[in-house]
């Protein structure tokens, strides 16, 4: 093993948390920064050329290639786990940027009671309304503290949209349940496809609240605070699963990459794989390191004085169980937080609906659209319902194309193939919407991750196991919102609606959305979460973990915007202050 | 080295004038004109003519337009199996496999070429049928994994940019209203709320003016 000259601090992850890291360390402080990524390099110019169903959409080529590692998932902890051996309920990606290159950029915030969940559920419903298995967490952060850090993101991004609750003063055509905003929005919000206009007017007409989708694909063209500046979109469409080809998007290939690029004290290697955090235990415990494979295959120690793991989800996860970091959690007894608090994110079909007028859906964005938040978290009363929280409901204005989409027919039709379900297909290829429904994941003991005792990655590491399946609250909660969804489809003019069929056993071939949470949380205690609010680990006073993989459970919200937050504010609490002095910062 | 396979396609067998994608390049193919033979990259030429043959069941040509027969789906597939997708490049095929409800995916070993290669056995003389034979054929196998890959991939065939080998002359986009990657829509998005906007199709290598090389034909 060939060890390199030690660095002041090595970020495993060149996506969205990583690479802001670097970016905000790089540039406020002369410190010497490796960023370690294990895919290929990326720049946004490359997008022009990618405007290609088939690779892109279809064959995913800018997701993670599962041939090298996946995850393995069993619903409950007395089945086999078997690898999920394609991609599909949820699309990490790979490469400089990560997931944030082909995110479709929908940018809300989190409900500020999601935050205090545990507690605000316990004051309002009393304990026994928990369901039994919960393992619902307050995060031991409020809202109000994260407020300025959503706001830096915001302006980061540029996100387009209009405030509905401005330093708490309520205003209409904004979303008016949001927490309180400190500022407007960046810039204005987008256009909006048919589609969703005729849900804005639908959902208007019954009395509800809609509102533009926030989007960080944004509406006119603006230059952030570090002087970068993008253009408005232009509706191509090409989005989620997409780099943005004239850089409207939001990623960190246009954002941060070219700052970082400027900056000597930060490196960026791509193609290496890392497979170990070194630490030292004992009384003055820390991360020493990591230890990689390089793309020439070497094997590489690269000695740092922090330590910063930034790998999505799953590798934040699995990253701690590999290298022996924390205690791995044991849903049986409780014991442990590493792998704890897995949660997905709700995302029912609630209502495809079938129109008699054309729609154009090839023009879109993937953050341009209409949402309404009426049944959301807590904004509506729970009392006799029967289930905790909620969720959006959505007509988003995604640019449709026709591989995924054709073939979307009503029910009336029961042909598979031939004449008659080609013409159907084709009549109803552009005359087909569907309102969503995003909701709330409450976090469950028996949800959680640790490693597969057979299946291995191609360095033979095992891979991570999920155990995951959905209960009866989420169950309820995505019954609950499908007659909603189709009251305003019928008010849409629907010709035909097809409501969604319920949630069953958790379905990993079905997309969902790629806003997987949990396996090293942030709390308030070391007894159940592995790092403190300050995303620093309880400890290793050295080692940060950043991203969703933090949060106890997840929001209706799309977590980028969230996590980008959490990122600002630990990088000023370690210029501020860990630097100064290190070690504890809560 | 396997031995040399070629789809023959003639216009009588097509029936009449068509456009047809030769390796990239569109050929129109009228009546009056010779047959022409496409080199197959995977399939055995009854291989292909019996792919031809489901997807055209699949997809037919009929009254509502042109289907897979005028799109090349048969030579799109042929590409996509000689290909990374063919061979399972990019999935996890490490052992063991073993049986799994549905909402795990596919589990099994077999890869798309080798579900072709297999499956296509018990199609054998399909393309020789009446299509009234070869609907009851393909109905009997409505439920096996070839079938979901034929009518995936025919779908794909349909659509794909014309790169790819499938959707010659765009004729699945122009089925469909869809222009193809039109960079462009923000004058439009707004301005056409109730009415059909259908811009006239354009290919990837025709919007960006460059040859872009598919992943089919990377190594």
């Amino acid at each position: 093993m060939k060890t390199l000259p030690a660095v002041d601090a090595v970020i495993i992850g060149g996506g969205w948390a990583g690479l802001l890291m670097a970016k905000e360390l790089g540039s406020r402080t002369a410190l010497s920064i490796v960023v370690l990524e294990r895919g290929v390099p990326r720049q946004t110019s490359d997008y022009t050329d990618a405007m290609d169903e088939l690779d892109y959409a279809i064959r995913l080529r800018m997701m993670q290639d599962l041939s090298e590692e996946t995850v393995t998932l069993r619903h409950n902890n007395s089945q086999r786990a078997l690898p999920l051996r394609q991609h599909g309920s949820f699309l990490p990606g790979a490469g400089v940027g990560g997931s944030g290159e082909h995110w479709n950029a929908q940018c809300p915030r989190f409900l500020p009671d999601c935050f205090e969940l545990l507690s605000r559920i316990t004051e309002k419903y009393g304990a026994k309304s928990l369901p039994e298995d919960h393992s619902i967490r307050d995060w031991g952060i409020t809202y109000d503290e994260l407020e300025p850090y959503y706001a830096r993101t915001e302006k980061l991004l540029g996100v387009s949209g209009k405030a509905g609750n401005l330093n708490g003063k309520q205003i209409d055509g904004g979303n008016i349940f949001e927490g309180w905003r400190s500022e407007e929005y960046p810039t204005p919000p987008t256009k909006l496809p048919y589609f969703s206009a005729l849900f804005r007017d639908a959902a208007t007409s019954l009395g509800y609240h809609p509102y533009s989708a926030p989007s960080a694909t944004i509406s006119q063209s603006y230059t952030n605070p570090d002087g970068i500046s993008r253009g408005a979109c232009t509706y191509c469409g090409f989005c989620g699963r997409f780099g943005c080809m004239v850089g409207a998007k939001a990623q960190p290939t246009n954002l941060l990459l070219p700052i970082i690029q400027k900056r000597k004290n930060i490196v960026l290697r791509t193609g290496g794989w890392v497979r170990r955090i070194l630490f030292d235990s004992g009384t003055n415990s820390k991360a020493r390191g990591v230890t990689y494979i390089d793309a020439s295959g070497e094997e590489i120690f690269q000695p740092a004085s922090l330590v910063f793991l930034s790998s999505w989800t799953f590798n934040n996860t699995r990253l701690l169980l590999l290298s022996g970091i924390g205690k791995p959690y044991d849903p049986a007894t409780g014991d442990g937080t590493v792998g704890s608090n897995l949660t997905h994110q709700v995302a029912t079909p609630a209502a495809t609906v079938f129109f008699e007028q054309p729609l154009n859906r090839f023009m879109g964005s993937g953050s341009a659209g209409i949402l309404m938040s009426d049944f959301d978290g807590d904004v509506f009363d729970h009392g006799r319902l029967g289930f905790l929280r909620g969720g959006v409901l959505t007509a988003r204005g995604y640019g449709f194309q026709p591989i995924a989409n054709f073939g979307v027919v009503p029910q009336s039709v029961k042909a598979k193939w031939g004449s008659e379900w080609k013409k159907a297909a084709i009549s109803y290829y552009d005359r087909t919407g569907v309102v969503s429904f995003t909701g709330e994941h409450l976090a469950y003991k028996g949800n959680c991750m640790d490693l597969d005792p057979t299946y291995k990655d191609k360095l033979g590491d095992p891979l991570l196991r999920l155990t995951l399946d959905w209960q009866d609250n989420e169950r309820k909660m995505s019954d609950f919102a499908t007659p909603k969804a189709v009251e305003i489809a019928r008010a849409m003019g629907a010709k035909e609606i097809t409501p969604s069929s319920g949630l069953r056993r958790y379905d990993a071939t079905r997309y969902q959305s790629t806003h997987v949470q949990g396996g090293t949380i942030m709390g308030n205690s070391p007894a159940h979460s592995v790092v403190n609010p300050y995303l620093q680990h309880w400890q290793l006073p050295n080692l940060f973990i950043l991203g969703a993989s933090t949060f106890p459970q997840n929001s209706s919200a799309n977590p980028t915007p969230t996590v980008l937050a959490f990122v600002y504010r630990t990088a000023d609490a370690i210029v501020g202050r860990y630097l100064k002095s290190p070690g504890p910062l809560a | 080295m396997r031995r040399r396979h070629f789809l023959t396609l003639s216009a009588a067998t097509l029936g009449g004038v068509l456009v047809y994608s030769l390796d990239r390049k569109v050929s129109l193919l009228a009546s009056t004109q010779k047959p022409i033979r496409i080199p197959l990259r995977f399939f055995t030429e009854t291989e292909a003519l019996i792919v031809a043959a489901a997807a055209s069941r699949i997809f037919p040509s009929d009254d509502s337009g042109p289907g897979a027969r005028e799109a090349g789906v048969a030579i799109y597939i042929d590409r996509q199996l000689a290909a990374s997708y063919g061979r399972d490049r990019y999935r996890y095929t490490q052992p063991p496999f073993e049986d799994a409800p549905p909402e795990l995916g596919y589990q099994a070993k077999e890869t798309p070429r080798q579900i072709y290669r297999e499956g296509l056995k018990a199609l054998k003389g399909l393309h020789l049928l009446p299509p009234a034979e070869q609907d009851t054929a393909l109905r009997q196998m409505e439920s096996s994994v070839l079938f979901a890959l034929l009518r995936q991939n025919t779908i794909e065939g349909m659509f794909c940019d014309p790169m790819h080998g499938g959707n010659a002359g765009m004729v699945g986009w122009q089925l469909v209203g869809f222009p193809g990657p039109r960079m462009n829509n923000y004058d439009d998005v707004e301005k056409h709320y109730g009415e059909a906007f259908r811009p006239k199709p354009a290919s990837l290598n025709q919007v960006t003016g460059k040859k872009i090389r598919p992943s089919e034909d990377e190594s």
